[in-house]
C-alpha cells in the first residue's frame, strides 16, 4: 500500500501509456512526464505569490490580501486575469524580436532546470549522469534572458538593471557551484538521482543527509545565500530595486510578458530550492526512517514549501544590500568559505568515521568563519561623512 | 567597537523579530492594528468635520430651516462653492421675526475645502459642519453638487454628531429667544405664543457632563460675538 502510494504517479503514467500505440510511445512518455511539471510548478507559483503577500503582511503586522474570495484565496487568479487582459506595450525604439524572446527564453530556461530534479522516487524526467552540471548550465541561460530584456528595451533603467543583474548573477554563480562541489566530492556522482539515493539511507532512525555534516551545513547555508542572489530575491534584489530603478531589466514590459518574467523568476527560485533539497536535504527521502510510509513526492514538496517560507521570511526581514556590499560579500566571504569548505570536505573523506571527525571538521569550519568575520569587520571604517556639494 | 562577532548574528536577531511579528499578529490584537474599512470604522473625534450642512428646527426641513439667506457665507467662502438664491417672500425665523429664506442653496462639495469659514461667519447658527466623509457617487460632477434638500439636516442630527457644540448653540439660541420674548411680551403677548417650541432643555443636561474637557469649538465663540 505504502509502495503504491509512493509510486502512484509512476503507475498512473504507465497505465496511461498502455493505451498509446507503440510507434509514438517515446513522445507520449515525454509529454506525460513534462505536462505535470508544466502544471504543478506554475500552480506552486500561484500559491507562493499569495503565501508571500500574506506572510509579508503578517510580518509587517498587516492582514495581506483578503478581499478576493475567502481569505483572499482567489487573489492569484485575479492577478492572472489582470495580467492577461492588460495592454502589452512595446517601446517604439525597442528591438521587437529580442524584446519578445527574452521572457520566453527566461521561462524556458527555468523549466529546463526541472528536467534533472528528482521530485520523488523514480520521478525524474531524465537521469543525466551529469545532472548537476546540466542544472547549472541551464541556470546560466537565465542571465542571457535578463540581458536580452535589458538591452532590447532601449531604456536606461532597463540597461542599468540588466547590468546590475548580470554582475550579481555571475558573481554568485561561482559560490553557488563551489558550494555544491562538496556534495559532488562526497557522493562521487553528478547524477541528481544518485546523490539523493546516497542520502536516503539511515543510521538508526536518522538519515544521511549531507546537511547534517559540518561541511554540508556550511555548504547548504552558502548555497542558499547564493541561490537568493541568483534568483534576485531580497536582500539581493538590486537588479529590480523598487526604490532605485523601479523594476530593473523588465521595466519596459507589461501585461503577460511581465507576468512571464515574474513566473520565470519564481520558477528559478523553486528550481534552485529544489536542487538545494536534492544536494543537501536528502531530496525526496524522509527525515526519519519511521516516516518513510509518507510518499517520497510529499516529502520533496514539503521541503520545497519550507524553503519557500524561509525565502519569504528572509525577504520580510532584511533590507536591500548596496552594490559594493553585495560584491564584497560574494568575493570576500562566500567564495573563500566555499573554497575552504572543499578542503574540509576532502579531509572528512579521508578521516575515520566518528564523533572525532565531526568535531574536527566543525572546528576547522568555525575558525575561518570567525577570522573572516573579524577581518571583514575590521575593514569597516565608521566615520562622519563629508559632503563636497551638499551643505 | 564591540569585539569580533560572527557574521549573521544580527540577521538571526532580525529573523527572530519578524517571526515574533508574524505569530504575534495572529495572537495579539494590539499588533494587528488594521481597521477593515468600510466594514469597520475608527470612532470619530467629536471635533471632526468635513462638509457643511444646513440645520433645521423641528421636523419640517422647509419650515424649520434656520438659514435666512443673508448670503454672508456665499461671499466669504474662499473657493466659492456656495450658491444661494434669495426668496421673494418671507417666513418667520427661529426668533419669530419674518425673514427671507433660500429658494436655492447649493454647495459643490467637490470644491469645498472644509475650512469652516461659512460656519464661523453665520450669525444664525444655520450652517454647521457634518461628519460624513464618504460620498461615493457614479457621476463625477452632478452628484457632488448638494442641493438644499440634501443639505438640510435636523437639529437632532446636529446633537448626535457634535453634542457639546450643539448644546451650547441651543443654549445661546434659547437665551436669544427669551430676550426676544421678554421684549415682545412688553408689547404684546401674541408674539410669545407664535415662538416655536424650545428643544434645548434635555440635551444640555445629558451632554454637559459627558465632555467637560472638550475644547470649545471656534463656532461657539463666533456665535457669541455676533450677538
Amino acid at each position: 500500500m505504502t509502495q503504491t502510494l509512493d509510486q502512484v504517479f509512476v503507475i498512473f503514467k504507465h497505465w496511461l501509456l498502455g493505451y498509446v500505440p507503440a510507434p509514438v510511445h517515446g513522445i507520449a512518455s515525454a509529454v506525460l512526464s513534462i505536462l505535470p511539471v508544466m502544471i504543478v510548478f506554475p500552480l506552486l507559483f500561484a500559491i507562493t505569490t499569495l503565501l508571500e503577500r500574506k506572510g509579508l503582511g503578517r510580518i509587517q503586522n498587516r492582514l495581506g490580501p483578503n478581499r478576493t474570495g475567502p481569505m483572499g484565496l482567489w487573489q492569484p487568479l485575479a492577478d492572472g486575469i489582470k495580467s492577461l487582459t492588460k495592454e502589452d506595450i512595446v517601446p517604439f525604439t525597442a528591438d521587437h524580436m529580442v524584446h519578445f524572446l527574452a521572457p520566453v527564453l527566461l521561462v524556458v530556461a527555468a523549466f529546463l532546470a526541472y528536467a534533472v530534479l528528482p521530485v520523488g522516487r523514480n520521478m525524474v524526467l531524465v537521469n543525466l549522469n551529469a545532472g548537476v552540471l546540466f542544472f547549472f548550465a541551464v541556470g546560466s541561460v537565465v542571465e542571457l534572458a535578463v540581458f536580452m530584456a535589458g538591452w532590447s528595451s532601449r531604456s536606461k533603467y532597463s540597461m542599468l538593471g540588466a547590468m546590475r543583474a548580470i554582475a550579481q548573477m555571475i558573481s554568485y554563480e561561482v559560490p553557488l557551484v563551489l558550494a555544491s562541489v562538496v556534495v559532488i566530492m562526497q557522493a562521487g556522482s553528478l547524477s541528481t538521482v544518485d546523490i539523493v539515493e546516497r542520502q536516503a539511507t539511515y543510521t538508526g532512525i536518522f538519515p544521511h543527509w549531507y546537511v547534517f555534516t559540518p561541511w554540508g551545513f556550511l555548504g547548504f547555508v552558502l548555497f542558499m545565500i547564493a541561490a537568493t542572489a541568483e534568483s534576485n530575491r531580497s536582500p539581493f534584489d538590486l537588479p529590480e530595486g523598487e526604490s532605485e530603478i523601479i523594476a530593473g531589466y523588465y521595466i519596459e514590459y507589461s501585461g503577460f510578458k511581465f507576468a512571464l518574467f515574474f513566473l520565470g523568476e519564481y520558477l528559478g527560485m523553486f528550481a534552485t530550492s529544489g536542487i538545494a533539497i536534492t544536494l543537501f536535504l536528502g531530496g525526496w527521502s524522509a527525515p526519519l526512517s519511521v516516516l518513510t510510509s509518507i510518499p517520497s513526492w510529499a516529502w520533496f514538496f514539503l521541503k520545497l514549501l519550507t524553503l519557500i517560507c524561509i525565502f519569504i521570511w528572509v525577504r520580510g526581514t532584511l533590507p536591500r544590500l548596496r552594490m559594493d556590499q553585495l560584491m564584497n560579500f560574494a568575493w570576500e566571504f562566500i567564495l573563500p568559505m566555499a573554497l575552504f569548505n572543499m578542503i574540509v570536505a576532502g579531509l572528512w573523506h579521508f578521516m575515520h568515521p566518528g564523533a572525532v571527525r565531526w568535531f574536527v571538521c566543525a572546528f576547522l569550519i568555525l575558525v575561518p568563519m570567525v577570522v573572516l568575520s573579524a577581518l571583514l569587520k575590521r575593514k569597516k571604517k565608521l566615520q562622519l561623512r563629508t559632503y563636497s556639494f551638499a551643505e | 567597537m564591540e569585539g569580533p562577532r560572527l557574521l549573521g548574528e544580527g540577521i538571526i536577531k532580525g529573523l527572530a523579530e519578524t517571526a515574533r511579528n508574524f505569530f504575534g499578529s495572529y495572537v495579539s490584537q494590539q499588533r494587528l492594528t488594521t481597521v477593515q474599512y468600510p466594514e469597520e470604522r475608527i470612532p470619530q473625534d467629536e471635533s471632526f468635520r468635513n462638509f457643511p450642512f444646513l440645520v433645521y428646527d423641528g421636523s419640517d426641513p422647509e419650515a424649520g430651516l434656520r438659514c435666512v439667506s443673508c448670503q454672508i457665507c456665499e461671499k466669504e467662502c474662499p473657493p466659492k462653492c456656495i450658491f444661494i438664491e434669495k426668496s421673494k417672500d418671507k417666513k418667520p425665523d427661529a426668533v419669530g421675526k419674518p425673514q427671507f429664506y433660500p429658494t436655492v442653496f447649493d454647495i459643490d462639495v467637490s470644491v469645498c475645502m472644509s475650512c469652516q469659514i461659512c460656519v464661523e461667519v453665520c450669525p444664525f447658527e444655520a450652517i454647521k459642519m457634518d461628519v460624513k466623509y464618504d460620498y461615493p457617487t457614479e457621476s463625477r460632477f452632478a452628484a457632488l453638487l448638494f442641493d438644499k434638500h440634501q443639505l438640510a439636516k435636523s437639529n437632532d442630527y446636529y446633537h448626535q454628531i457634535h453634542p457639546t457644540e450643539a448644546s451650547a448653540v441651543d443654549a445661546a439660541l434659547e437665551a436669544e429667544r427669551e430676550a426676544a420674548a421678554a421684549k415682545a411680551a412688553a408689547a404684546a403677548a401674541k408674539a410669545a405664543a407664535a415662538k416655536p417650541a424650545a428643544t434645548a432643555g434635555a440635551p444640555v443636561a445629558s451632554t454637559a457632563s459627558a465632555a467637560p474637557s472638550t475644547v470649545t469649538p471656534p463656532s461657539d465663540t463666533t456665535a457669541g460675538e455676533s450677538r
